[in-house]
């Protein structure tokens, strides 16, 4: 990973400058028109939300169930990214819906089930920095139930009535708008992986200061 | 340090409060009853550029603070790293 970070790097600098030419360009929506400019970041967002979200819960359950601690170190941070990527979905969301439903917030399966998962990886946070001991462990079962949710947000839409779009729009997406969507979803996974990187490094490096405490007591 | 934590604790409390309570704010009254169709407000005419403008930013925002924040907790375990060598070290060579 460390000798991929550069080339991440790179790729994630040029698709994010390279992002808002494809957006300006990409056609007007006919009912939203300029509002709806917003999907192209809402959506891959969204989409690497729950990437972040998977990552974190698999990491969880291989730390749980195959006691490695490395795993444990990209499941914190995976959850850490989750939390970040929520909240640009859950305040890009309300704008949009502002302009295009006439509030900014509507408690409808999608939305709120989304706010719930946001809310669970925030447990996960809150509970490794207050948690105490232990909180590992009880915070990779929190990140299993997280990722668990995952599907029931992404089909919400389709087993409740809801104001959001349901699932059918982005397969059934225009050419000219389908492009711009998933050049910005390949940006945004390019920075999921790299701050992965960055922040499961952070974590490696606490793991290493741990150790020298150790070592320091122990001489 | 302590109070750190706790003001902290609180602050994320608060915070994780008032989401749902600042959606729930953010709901149109409910009606009361029938209101005649000559009486409903004018269409909202709300502008488009400002809210694009702010969900885009709202992004690089949160992106580039939470960047910021990875690079000082770097540079805090770094230093931190190096002082606890430079103990042991100290007490190696004693």
């Amino acid at each position: 990973m460390k000798r991929l970070f550069p080339v991440l790097l790179i790729l994630c600098i040029g698709m994010f400058a390279y992002a808002p030419f494809l957006i300006v360009n990409a056609p007007y929506e006919s009912t939203m028109g300029l509002v709806q400019k917003i999907f192209y970041f809402h959506v891959a967002a969204a989409m690497t939300m729950f990437v972040a979200a998977f990552t974190c819960g698999i990491a969880s359950a291989v730390f749980l169930f195959g006691r490695r601690p490395g795993a444990d170190r990209v499941g914190f941070a995976a959850a850490e990214i989750t939390v970040l990527l929520g909240l640009i979905v859950l305040i890009s969301g309300p704008l949009w819906a502002r302009k295009a439903w006439g509030v900014w917030w509507q408690w409808d399966a999608r939305l709120t089930s989304t706010l719930v998962m946001w809310l669970v990886f925030q447990a996960y946070l809150l509970l490794r920095r207050f948690g105490g001991p232990g909180s590992d462990k009880l915070s990779a079962a929190v990140a299993i139930f997280g990722a668990a949710l995952v599907p029931f947000v992404y089909w919400s839409v389709n087993m409740w009535r809801t104001v959001h779009p349901t699932t059918s729009v982005v397969p059934t997406l225009d050419a000219s708008m389908r492009g711009p969507l998933f050049w910005c979803f390949g940006a945004f996974l390019c920075l999921f992986l790299l701050l992965l990187a960055a922040r499961t490094e952070l974590q490696e490096r606490r793991a290493r200061l741990d150790d020298l405490y150790l070592a320091l007591e122990d001489s | 340090m302590m109070l750190m934590t706790f003001v902290r604790a609180v602050l994320v409390g608060l915070l994780l409060a008032a989401a749902p309570a600042a959606a729930l704010a953010a709901q149109p009254p409910a009606q009361e009853g029938f209101v005649p169709v000559d009486q409903l407000p004018g269409a909202e005419e709300l502008p488009a550029a400002p809210l694009v403008a702010a969900a885009y930013a709202v992004a690089w925002a949160a992106v580039l603070i939470y960047l910021f924040s990875i690079w000082k907790r770097l540079g805090a375990v770094e230093r931190e790293i190096a002082d606890v060598a430079r103990r042991i070290e100290g007490r190696g060579s004693r």
